[in-house]
């Protein structure tokens, strides 16, 4: 299993915060996006804006980066705090 | 280096803090900066709601302070980031820093302030007359980011 988190305006959109996604063997984030994509066309939509902003573990990433599983990964828009 | 960070729901109080960086041995100099929730008059903002990422954006202030203290010497560093729903002139952020001289603490405050507008997992979205909207990121943040990340010194 790997852990999926969505936060902020793309929690609302997905209307999702927390997702399992079933996974046995090492992964990226774009094959886990792949996946998530498949979900539905809201889905599609919304993850594949230029601006998706990714955490692995706590820890920001490129999509390009590797993923095991257990891994917890999050999906975010460009951050606005301050 | 003395590092603290948090994110809260609770107020912080500037006074307080400003009288624990005192007390940091070999401090010559403080710089605070404080942000609260703008009132917008021309869309009739009342109020904010500020989501996080728990966890990552504790360790992402804590991170964002460590770079400071690589760039500068530097005594003490806290943040503070409040977190949930705030209302207009309700503090945000609380960002000190000390330092001997006054340069390294007016630098290292703004470097911390630019990082964590463009690196801290954490969303803005305003409540106004018009309805709930989330902040989009602004060009002029990532702009005053990118300055430092020019400028090696």
């Amino acid at each position: 299993m790997i852990k999926i988190l969505f936060f902020a305006a793309l929690r609302e959109r997905l209307n999702c915060d927390y997702y399992q996604l079933a996974c046995n063997s090492p992964t990226t984030v774009s094959d886990i996006l792949v996946q998530l994509k498949q979900h539905s066309d809201k889905w599609q939509q919304e993850l594949s804006r230029s601006d998706l902003l990714c955490a692995v573990n706590q820890t920001m990433v490129a999509q390009n980066a590797s993923v095991a599983v257990g891994d917890e990964v999050a999906f975010f828009p460009p951050v606005t705090g301050g | 280096m003395n590092i603290f960070v948090a994110v809260q729901t609770d107020d912080f109080c500037h006074a307080s803090e400003y009288n624990e960086l005192r007390k940091q041995p070999g401090c010559g100099a403080i710089v605070t900066f404080t942000g609260l929730v703008r009132d917008l008059i021309a869309t009739e903002l009342y109020a904010m709601t500020l989501e996080h990422y728990p966890g990552m954006t504790e360790a992402a202030l804590r991170d964002i302070a460590q770079q400071a203290s690589q760039r500068w010497q530097l005594g003490s560093v806290h943040i503070i980031h409040r977190v949930g729903k705030l209302k207009t002139q309700d503090q945000i952020v609380f960002v000190g820093v000390t330092s001997a001289h006054r340069a390294a603490a007016f630098s290292a405050c703004e470097f911390i302030m630019d990082y964590l507008k463009n690196r801290a997992p954490l969303w803005k979205k305003e409540h106004s007359a018009q309805g709930a909207n989330w902040v989009e990121a602004k060009h002029s943040d990532q702009d005053a980011l990118a300055r430092w990340q020019q400028n090696v010194n």
